[in-house]
Order: structure tokens, then sequence, then C-alpha cells
């Protein structure tokens, strides 16, 4: 299905979102759509796809306006989204969920039909789901699949993904990116929305780039079959488009980071016999100490225990055995607050759920960090600090903006902002998850700086090019077992894909 | 699937103001359905709630305990809990500031141990600790049981209320019989002063203005009304960001009991002068509706609970002049709140947000 965008605006309070964007998508092609923190993509296939509404603009459908006004709008139009966080219902089974959220809405449902409509429809796509499975049991991948075919079964024509790639493994982004190829070739449209350039060069067709809400630059990366052929070119690869790519987002070019050698002597986190235990996993670590201003990176894939790791380092889960020790302190089974009181600090991936809280504002968020010094709020301070960490971390909103209403990488940036000073030990998920290169480059450079301040950290990241570049030391996690810490310049990032496991 | 287009993007209020136009025609309905004219079943509602001086002394003095519910409820709810059990809270304050009053003045003495001032601040005292204590309970079944705070509240409501039943049967009752009608009233000495003749106490309605005041303070200016608020929007966040989140919600579940408690032991020491079964009247799901109407905002409490007790006090005039229901007002508040909800849902969905 084609699908043109035609001058759309959407404004939020004094936010241009959407700033006169049109928008192309030629049938039977893969458009990537790229754009730094809060350019307004998102707010972009949201109102194509009907979850907001648009101030202006028309939205045109194989030659004909659509009119859409809601998700369900979209669906019968034949667009359907892929959300970051997948919007399904947990608790129910994986075929549940494929006919809850069916549009055809029979008296009675026939769980034996959907159950073989949806298997049909996986193996074309060679996904492996247990239609029987919960899907809370599910990796995020999974979900991701089990989406992608319950839009295709409701007839989507127009598939839009939102940074689909962030939290599945190397193997499963395969899959998905042949499946997505698969539907381009069968004349679907697809909207790839992402800030990996390597995603985006191996998979897309074109490219849009965004920025502050207006259309910056297109970019044509690979010819069509149908340009092809009317140009008689043979299929190719335009050079370099990466750099021009960066370019066009932010104007300018980013010269790689180098980590420089920040850790000291001091050794301020260790770890003896610990024993991690859950529902699903049981490892062990036999011993580990990490040294002031020394980065961990943890590679695995997703689920492996990693999380569970961190959480029982920052004191938010207890472990089955063996000592926890920051600095001189024994915290083994000690409270979380004795945790925080010793310098460590945790900053979880999903920041919504975990770290941050809907409908307060990052004043209010300031203010929290500041409670504990008297009864009544000083607003005054909490103001300032507000402000000032606004201005830092250049964070794009206001101190009485609520944390829902920004964008991912502004979130992340309001997390980072909310750290403790003085700080021992900072443990975290996907630091720069959903962040576009240029927030990548400087939140390693706020981390950096931590690091010569005296913070350890230990970090774990779906990104390997990540934990090579930034670790001095990596752990890997794979099959319930976890690795002995290696030294990060014996490694690269293929080395590591083929340690975890993950890469075919 | 054109209606969301057609309403959408109107101011917040609007919706809010629209749905109470709606419930008011429900209503209407309602009243021409029984029998009667909805202009004079109103007129004679607002004669009975403000007739006459007693009539609006009883209205202060609905007023004045379900304010202290109220507030004790915006705690709650602020922390994200649904705090059903208020109704148990208020019951179990009034019991323990009774049996301050027997102790004071067992049966069979002819004047109070203490002086009937202290007597009485001993009750209100008293009664707020036992308010306290149940809602505690409730808040430790939460907190620490992993009980569902609904369940945990309707379970101690039927508790407090079975021991005041027993109490009214067995070890308080009156000389002689034993009745429904409740225990043998306490001496004259050792109820609370009254506005001249009325039912309306100085003291009852003095303690629900400065519970409410003191609650508009917490929840605006200080960090324990913040961290509240965090706590109710995103436990695990606000837990990871440093708040001691089971504190908090005990503490949530503390202060809403004592003013539950303290509500409890005016409608004994005010109100009943001895305990009944149904010393509460309702008085916490009373308190419920006013708090979700004003959306947990303490501010507009005052005036929605005035309204609130008006009404209630104003439909025990509808059986005598026109043989309706008294139970009338219920539907009435019932039709209220759930229009208030409906507004407020489809504000929230379809408003548009400040400054767009
Ligand atoms: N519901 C909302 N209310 C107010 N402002 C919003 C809302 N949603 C988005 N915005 C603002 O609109 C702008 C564009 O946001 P959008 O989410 O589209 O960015 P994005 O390009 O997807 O960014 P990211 O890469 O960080 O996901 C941002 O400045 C954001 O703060
Ligand atoms: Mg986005």
């Amino acid at each position: 299905m084609k699908v043109e965008l035609h001058h759309i605006h959407k404004h939020f309070g004094n936010v241009h979102a959407n700033d006169d964007v049109s928008l192309t998508v030629e049938a039977g092609t893969i458009h990537g759509l790229l754009g730094e923190n809060g350019a307004g993509k998102s707010t972009l296939v949201k109102i194509l796809s009907g979850f907001i509404t648009r101030d202006s603009g028309e939205i045109i459908l194989d030659g004909r306006p659509a009119h859409i006004q809601s998700p369900a709008d979209a669906l019968r139009y034949g667009i359907g989204m892929l959300h970051q966080d997948p919007l399904d219902f947990p608790p129910l089974t994986v075929v549940e969920n494929f006919m809850a959220g069916s549009l055809a809405t029979p008296a009675l449902l026939n769980a034996r039909a959907a159950e073989r409509t949806f298997s049909a429809l996986c193996r074309q796509f060679n996904f492996d789901i247990d239609p029987q499975a919960r899907v809370g049991d599910l990796t995020v991948g999974e979900r991701q699949q089990l989406e992608i075919v319950r839009l295709l079964a409701n007839g989507a024509g127009t598939l839009i993904l939102d940074e689909p790639t962030t939290g599945i493994s190397a193997s499963q982004k395969t899959l998905l990116f042949d499946a997505l190829r698969r539907l381009a070739r069968e004349g679907k449209s697809i909207i790839f929305v992402s800030h990996k350039l390597e995603d985006v060069e191996e998979l897309c067709d074109c490219v849009t780039v965004m920025r502050r809400g207006r259309v910056v630059g297109e970019l044509t990366l690979r010819d069509t079959p149908t340009k092809r052929a009317a140009d008689g070119q043979p299929a190719g690869k335009h050079v370099n488009v990466a750099a021009r790519i960066v370019e066009m987002m932010f104007g300018k070019e980013l010269a790689m980071p180098v980590k420089p050698a920040t850790h000291q002597d001091e050794v301020i986190l260790t770890l003896d016999g610990l024993i991690l235990r859950n529902d699903r996993l049981e490892m062990s670590i036999e011993h580990l100490s990490v040294q002031r201003g020394e980065v961990i990176g943890i590679a695995g894939l997703e689920g492996s225990g990693q999380q569970l790791f961190l959480l029982t380092c920052a004191g938010l889960e207890r472990p089955a055995g063996g000592s926890i020790r920051v600095g001189e302190r024994d915290l083994t089974h000690k409270p979380y607050a004795d945790f925080v009181k010793a310098g460590v600090c945790y900053l979880p991936a999903d920041r919504l759920r975990d770290g941050l809280i809907s409908g307060l504002t990052i004043q209010e968020h300031v203010a929290l960090r500041m409670s504990g010094k008297g009864i009544f709020i000083d607003r005054a301070a909490a103001a300032k600090e507000a402000e000032r960490a606004i201005a830092t971390f250049n964070i794009r909103g206001q101190p009485d903006t609520t944390v829902e209403r920004l964008s991912g990488g502004n979130q992340q940036r309001t997390q980072l902002a909310l750290m403790p000073s003085p700080l021992n030990v900072l443990l975290m998920e996907h630091p720069t998850r959903g962040l576009d290169i240029e927030s990548t480059l400087w939140v390693w450079q706020q981390l950096i700086a931590r690091c010569n301040q005296g913070t350890a950290i230990v970090f774990a990241s779906s990104d390997l090019d990540e934990i090579v570049q930034y670790s001095d030391r990596v752990i890997v996690f794979s099959g319930g077992r976890i690795s002995p810490p290696i030294a990060a310049s014996e490694l690269t990032a293929d080395s590591l894909g083929h340690m975890i496991g993950g890469r075919f | 699937m054109t209606t969301p287009a057609r309403i959408a993007g109107l101011p917040p209020a609007f919706y809010r103001v629209g749905a109470f136009v709606i419930s008011l025609i429900f209503i209407a309905l309602i009243v021409l359905i029984s029998g009667a004219s909805p202009v004079t079943v109103i007129g004679s509602m607002v004669g009975g709630a403000f007739g006459n001086a007693d009539q609006i002394g009883r209205v202060i003095a609905t007023l004045s305990p379900l304010l202290l519910c109220a507030a004790g409820l915006v705690y709650t709810f602020n922390a994200g809990l649904y705090n059903l059990g208020v109704e148990g809270q208020i019951t179990f304050g009034a019991i323990a500031a009774t049996w301050l009053l027997r102790v004071v003045y067992p049966e069979g003495a002819t004047a109070s141990l203490l002086p009937p001032p202290l007597a009485i601040a001993l009750a209100i005292v008293v009664g707020g600790i036992g308010g306290v204590l149940w809602g505690l309970l409730a808040g430790a079944l939460h907190v620490y049981g992993r009980i569902s705070e609904i369940f945990a509240g309707l379970g101690l409501n039927f508790a407090a209320t079975g021991i005041a039943i027993y109490l009214i049967f067995g070890p308080w009752k009156r000389p002689g019989v034993a009745s429904l009608s409740g225990t043998q009233p306490f001496d004259e000495s050792l109820w609370l002063g009254t506005f001249g003749n009325t039912e309306a106490t100085p003291v009852a309605l003095g303690l629900g203005l400065l519970a409410l005041a003191f609650t508009i303070i917490v929840m605006r200016n200080t960090y324990f009304g913040l961290r509240l608020r965090a706590v109710g929007r995103n436990l695990r966040a606000a837990y990871v960001l440093g708040v001691p989140a089971r504190r908090q919600l005990l503490s949530a579940f503390f202060i809403c009991g004592l003013f539950a408690g303290v509500a409890g032991a005016l409608q004994v020491v005010g109100m009943f002068h001895r305990l009944i079964p149904n010393i509460s009247s309702n008085l916490g799901f009373l308190g419920l509706l006013v708090v979700m109407l004003v959306n947990f905002d303490p501010l507009w409490i005052l005036p929605v609970a005035f309204f609130f007790s008006a009404l209630n006090i104003g439909s025990l005039q509808l059986p005598l002049s026109f043989g309706l229901e008294s139970s009338l007002a219920g539907v009435i508040q019932g039709l209220l709140v759930l229009f208030a909800l409906i507004g407020h849902g489809l504000a929230q969905k379809y408003g548009r947000k400040p400054g767009e």
C-alpha cells in the first residue's frame, strides 16, 4: 500500500512536534525514519496509526484520502503499528492474544481455527512461538513476532515499527529483517523508525530524516525493484551513507569518543560466592571485585539473568547466598535503603515502569530526590535544581512537564539527572536504549565523567558494540552461567556475539 | 466511531459540567417517574436542609465527620489505595471512645471520675487511636499479607460492626433489655456542647475543618504529600528512587484511620451519645464518594461534602411531603458520582490538555 502524508501538523502545548511534515512511502518499500530524540518520529507514526489525532494535514492511502481518528480506524485501512512496548495482554496465552486483537469478532470464538491461522502465518516467517505459551513468558522479540502476525492476520498493508530492534537478540533481528523484506516483496509498505544506522543501512530502501519536528532530508539507499527496472541499473548500495545521515540528523559530523582509562586502584564493589536464584534461573559468581572508576559490561541474550544480577547488586533482590560489599561495608541482606546510603544507584531499562513516575513533573522528581531535608518542600530550591538539571542535561522539557510527555531520550536524560552525587556504584540496564547517536555519545561522556570521580559502573546492554567500546572488562551471561571477567581489549563485537551464542 | 471525533478536543471543564447537567436531567426524570414534580422536590429538599436552624444544624452535624473521613481518604487515595475499610475505622473509633467513657463513668456511678471536658477530649483521642489500630490492621494485611486493601477493608468493616453488635447485646447491654437502639445513653455531662439547641457541635466542625486544612497543606506543600503521590502513581519506581514505600503506605492507613476514628468518637460524644450498631451512618462510604468526585484534590472537598450533607438531610423531608422514599437521596448521590466519574474519564480521554 502506498502511504502519503501531506503537511501534517501537531502541537503539544507550545511544542510543535510535527511541523508541516510530508512523507511518501511507496508500496513494496521499506522506509526508514530517523532523527534525534524528540524530533517527532513517534508522533508522526502515531498520527498515521490513529493513536494521536493530528491538528491538520492529510493522509492519503493508495491515492485516496483516509479518515483516521483511532487505532481501529487505521487498522481497518490496513495500517498496523508495532509499539516499542508491546501492547498485549501478558496473562493470556498466545492464541488468546491473537484472538483478542482480532478485528473480526465472531459471536463464538473459534480457538482451533485461530490457532491454525496463527501457526500457518508463523511458519511462513519461520517464527517459532508456542501458541499455548503465556505471553508474559515470551521474550520481547517473540512478543514482537506475535504482534506482527496478529497485524498481518488483520490484513495490514502497511506495517509501522517504532524502534523494533531494541531489546531483541541478534538472531531474532535476522528473523525480523527477513520477514520485513519478504513483506515488502509482497507489495506491503514498511515504516521503520530507528536510531541504529547499521540497521537502517542494512534494511531500508529510503530514509527520511527529521529534526525538531520538520523533515530535513531524504535519501535513497537502494533503488527499488520498479525503479531499477526503469533505469536498467543493477541493484546496489550507495556508499558511505551513514556519515551523510548523521550530518543530516545533527547538522554536523560526530566524532567517535575514546574511552580513557578511568579505573583507580581502590576496590569499591566486591561479590563473593554470590548465588542468584529466581523461579527460572539459578546462577553463581565465584568472585568479582570492581575498582573505582571501572566500567564492567554485561553481555548476554535478553533474560539470561542480567537484570536479576543488577537488582541483587542494587539491594532490590536478595541473593540466595554469598556476600556483597561496597567499600568496607558488608551489605549482604541489608535493606535497599542501606545500599542507597552506601552510594549505590540503579537505573532500570523500563524507565516509565521502574524509574520515573508518570504524572509527576520533572521538578517534582527533583523534589522527591531532595525529600528528607525538612518537612516542607523547598519549591524555590527544587525549581532552581530542576532548571539546572534541564540545562546541564539538555532535557527538552520544562520543570512542570510531566515525565510521560517527554520523548524516550529525554526520559533517559531525566533519569541521569536524578542520579545522586557522590556515587560509588552505578548499575544500569541499557543505558542508551532508545537514545539517538548524539545523545548516546553525550550520555557516555557524562558516565565517563562519573568514572573519573570514582564511580564504578556495571551495565547490561544488548548493543555489543557499546559493550566492547566502553567497558574495561566484560562478563558474559549465557546458558545459566556467568563467565569470569574478560578484558574488553581482547574482544570484538563479533567474538562477543559468538560467546553469547546469539549470532548465527 | 465518529462520536469521539465530534466531542474530542474541548476544554476538560466542558465534560465535567456536561456530565453534571446530564445527571441532573436523569435525576429529574427519576423524580418524575416516581410521581412528583422535580421543582417542588428540589424546593422541599432545600427547605428540608436549610428551612430552620435545626435543619441547618443537622447539615453541619453531618458535614463535620464527613470532612474528617474525606480528608483521611485523601491520603489513602493519593497513595493508590482504595480504603473501603474506612467504615470499620469509624466504627472501631466509636467503640474505643465508648469504652473510655464507660471507664471514666462506670455504670451506676453518679458523676464522671474525670472532669467532663477532659473525659470528652480523652474519648476523642482514644477514638482516634482505635481508628488507627483498625487502619493499621488493614494496612498490615495489605503491605505484609499482600491482601488487596479492598478486601481487607471490607472484612474489617464486618468485624468492627460485629464487635459493636456483640458489645451492644452483650457486655455493654442496657440494664434490663438489650436492643438495637444501642447502649445506655451517657450522662449529659459527657455530651459535646452544641450550637444553641441544634445537633451541630462546634468542636466537631472545628476538627473537621482543621483536618481538611491540614490535609490541604500536607498534600500541597510537604515532602510527605509528594512521596504519597509518588507511591500512589508508581510504587516500584518510587521505591527505586528511594521512597520508603511500605512506611508511606502504612502512614496513609495511619492518618486515614486516625481521622475516621476521631469521626467515630464524635458520632458517640456529639451525635448519638451512645454506641449504636450503625454508628458510622455510612459516612465512610459517603466520604469515598466525595473524594472520588473531587478527583483526590482536597481543595474541593468542603463544597462537595457540604452539598452531600445538605442532600442527605434535605431528603429526609421527602417521605413526609411526598410519600417518596428518602432513599432517593442515595439514588441521587449515586447518579451524581457515576456521571462525575464518566465526565472525568471523558475529560481525561478527549479533553484538550492545558496549553494545547
Ligand atoms: N503526549 C505528549 N504531550 C506533550 N508533549 C509530547 C507528547 N508526546 C510527545 N511530545 C513532545 O513532542 C516532541 C516529539 O516527540 P516524539 O515522541 O515524537 O519524538 P521522537 O522523535 O519519537 O523521539 P525519541 O527518539 O526520543 O523517541 C517531543 O518534544 C516531546 O516532548
Ligand atoms: Mg519515539
